[in-house]
């Protein structure tokens, strides 16, 4: 074993999450073995009890800040890494935990445990973003796992990631995938959403409840209408809608709030 | 040397802790307190922040639970819109069968395939060759690595076919599935699922081999049971203590506690304390449920019909894991499409309880719903929350024989006392860090 290794360091990091992100790098069964061989995966407590100190070239966060201790420690991650990658809906909007962003968290906490005075954290999920800069969001619920080798391997090279940035529905058109708003008058959040999942769900019948969140300049209050108006929904079905697992992502935090009456 | 340091810790007291531990799902800590030779204190604690799931279900549609509940974990999202989905399905009074039922069971064997395998391969089986990780432990085992990464990959790739993608499948919904997948897509399957039966073999002749240390407790076993099925997601609980109940019952039987150094609570038994879910329980109980096969590769494996040696847990693991392949390859071989891929469930007020065996124990859920289908209550009980208390008593009673071991030694081998329960943190907060104080 060499003292020093001169392979570019990896470290995965966990907030408040589900842990499905993390998993996903863990789910790349055919790439493993080689990014374990061109990288030094330097901390990543799920997979590894070696740990190996910073500083780490790439720094990949899952999982939102929901406690003061997390938003110390974020910053700490900050200081020790070259490139900070936020991963998930979690890390990017603040995750479904984010649904505490539209309630009161003491009244929560009451609900879920018997002491609510043993538990601290914070009155809002927040994303990572809003805490420290991020060199690059990926998105998902979970991210896309060729996504996540995609982003490794980009800036490992020094180059710049390259992903879609485009709408759902373009992937639907472009795959030929029935549109299942027209067709059925099933609301859908496609046409706002980032794509990246290939039209999933519309491709299993169901609509997109946006988990990739919004993608740039979403026009949020033409669908909310569309749903009203189209599709037969009530005020309370758009809001819960638009209040999911991107429910603090900007554009459909407000447009959820609009709904409110 | 040896000797001056024995000498200390008869009069000295010390700390074993692990701060962050690893290889488990979540964020966990372990902190134990010894005084010379006597365990003065164990704690699991759990500082994975709270989600407050069962706080935000309130007023969201019945329809949304499987989506949202599967949020909660990333290692078991089935587990949990299994578990929802079953008790939506109880309030609307309506049963799901034939290949509906069949493709639940399936995405279920993946869930328990991928689960199982990463468990057994990468967080279990580099403790016992003390390896870091299973990919330090590649470039010695690469055969053994590769197999496990496939045998993982096919689990994987069940999910995703059944249930869209593996991490949160998108095609579960209430009353069944958005879409069927197609015959040849689902009977294509097969090769794949008899390699993983030969592989799974190979799986437990090698974990089999490995050595365990002598200890054994007196648990009481709680699992599912079916009248003819091992379980997954349908049955009563029962224990190995006498306790046979509906799923309604369990807030009768069981109780969270809440303890000030853990934000995950403890799940115990109201009169007998702690207990345990998982492989050991599901396989004492459901022995006689197992194939022929996978019975005989118990046996193979050296396995009696009830293991109380956690460490062992391992070697169920792998005999699990055949049995799920298995099962698999019965479902995809008589899989006709269903004609609808689900049954309607129109909202309706009332009470339902669900239930299904994680990978790591079984994971228990009620809701209440409103003429409109919104919650207004709801109610997870994680296997992890009612582990927790059995690893603490396991910590405790494993330290006191080996207080003599270095701290290193000893705090390793507590972190593994922990892994054997395969404990998924994340579940439990809705719970893992390591800690020996000899202070
Ligand atoms: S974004 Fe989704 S999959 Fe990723 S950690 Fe958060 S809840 Fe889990
Ligand atoms: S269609 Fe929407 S909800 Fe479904 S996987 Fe894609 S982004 Fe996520």
């Amino acid at each position: 074993m060499p003292l020093r290794t001169t392979k570019p360091k990896l470290a995965v990091w966990k907030f408040s999450s589900c842990d499905g992100c993390q998993l996903s790098l863990l789910d790349c069964e055919d790439e493993l073995l080689a990014v374990a061989g061109a990288i030094e995966i330097a901390n990543f407590p799920e997979a590894s009890r070696a740990v190996v100190r910073g500083p780490y070239n790439v720094s990949l966060v899952e999982g939102s800040i929901t406690t003061p201790e997390e938003a110390e420690r974020i910053h700490k991650i900050r200081r020790n890494s070259r490139i900070v990658v936020a991963i998930g809906a979690c890390a990017t909007s603040g995750g479904l935990q984010a649904l505490r962003n539209f309630q009161d968290v003491d009244e929560l906490s009451r609900l879920v445990y018997a002491h609510p005075e043993y538990i601290e954290s914070l009155n809002n999920s927040t994303p990572i973003g809003d805490h420290i800069f991020v060199d690059h969001e990926l998105r998902g619920c979970p991210v896309d796992k060729a996504h996540l080798v995609e982003v490794l391997s980009a800036f490992l090279n020094g180059r710049k990631p390259n992903l879609p940035n485009h709408a759902v529905c373009v992937e639907c058109k472009r795959a030929g995938v029935v549109c299942v708003m027209a067709a059925h008058g099933t609301p859908c959040l496609g046409p706002v959403t980032q794509a990246g999942c290939d039209a999933l769900c519309p491709r299993y019948n169901r609509g997109c409840f946006g988990c990739f969140g919004p993608r740039e300049n979403p026009n949020t209050a033409h669908l909310a209408t569309w749903y009203l108006d189209q599709c037969g929904q009530t005020p309370e079905e758009v809001i819960r809608l638009f209040r999911g697992i991107n429910a603090n992502a900007d554009p459909f935090r407000r447009e959820s709030l609009r709904h409110e009456s | 040397m040896k000797a001056k340091i024995a000498e200390k810790k008869t009069t000295m007291s010390r700390t074993i802790r692990a701060d962050y531990l690893a290889r488990v799902e979540g964020e966990g800590a372990m902190y134990i307190r010894l005084k010379g030779d006597e365990v003065r204190e164990v704690k699991l604690k759990i500082f994975e922040p709270p989600r407050f799931f069962e706080g935000f279900l309130r007023g969201r549609s019945y329809l949304e639970a499987p989506d949202m509940t599967a949020r909660i974990c990333g290692i078991c999202p089935v587990a949990y819109q299994m578990s929802s989905v079953h008790a939506m399905e109880q309030i609307a009074g309506v049963t799901v069968d034939g290949p509906i039922r069949d493709l639940r069971r399936l995405l279920y064997c993946g869930e328990w395939i991928e689960s199982h395998a990463l468990h057994i391969f990468m967080l279990h089986l580099p403790d016992f060759l003390g390896y870091e990780s299973a990919i330090h432990m590649a470039p010695d085992f690469k055969a053994e690595v590769e197999m496990a990464l496939t045998l993982k990959k096919y689990g994987n790739e069940l999910m995703a076919l059944v249930g869209g993608r593996e991490i949160h499948p998108i095609n579960v919904r209430v009353g069944g599935f958005y879409k069927a997948p197609a015959r040849d897509e689902v009977r294509g399957f097969r090769d794949k699922l008899i390699w993983g039966m030969e592989a799974s073999r190979k799986a437990v002749a090698l974990v089999a081999g490995l050595e365990f240390p002598d200890f054994e407790q007196d648990y009481e076993f709680v699992a599912m049971r079916h009248p003819d099925e091992y379980p997954l997601t349908e049955g009563r609980l029962v224990s190995s203590r006498g306790l046979d109940i509906d799923l309604s019952e369990f807030e009768n039987e069981f109780e969270e506690q809440q303890v000030e150094h853990s934000n995950a609570l403890h799940c115990v038994h109201r009169e007998r304390g702690n207990y345990f879910v998982g492989p050991l329980a599901r396989y004492a109980l459901n022995y006689d449920r197992l194939s022929p096969a996978a019975r005989e590769l118990a046996v193979k494996g050296g396995l009696d019909p009830v293991v109380r040696n956690p460490f062992k847990s391992i070697i169920v693991r792998a005999v699990e894991m055949f049995w799920a392949y298995e099962e698999a390859l019965r479902i995809v071989d008589s899989y006709e499409p269903p004609e609808k891929p689900f049954v309607e469930t129109p909202p309706r007020r009332g009470t339902g309880f669900g239930c299904s065996e994680a990978p790591r124990g079984i994971c228990w859920h009620r809701y209440s719903i409103d003429d409109d289908g919104l919650i207004i209550d709801a109610k997870i009980v994680p296997p992890t929350s009612q582990n927790q208390r059995t690893i603490e008593s396991d910590l405790r009673e494993y330290v006191k024989g080996r207080t003599s071991l270095s701290d290193d030694k000893l705090q390793w081998q507590c972190e593994q006392a922990v892994r054997n329960y395969d404990p998924c943190i994340s579940c439990a907060t809705h719970f893992l860090k390591l800690t020996v104080d000899r202070g």
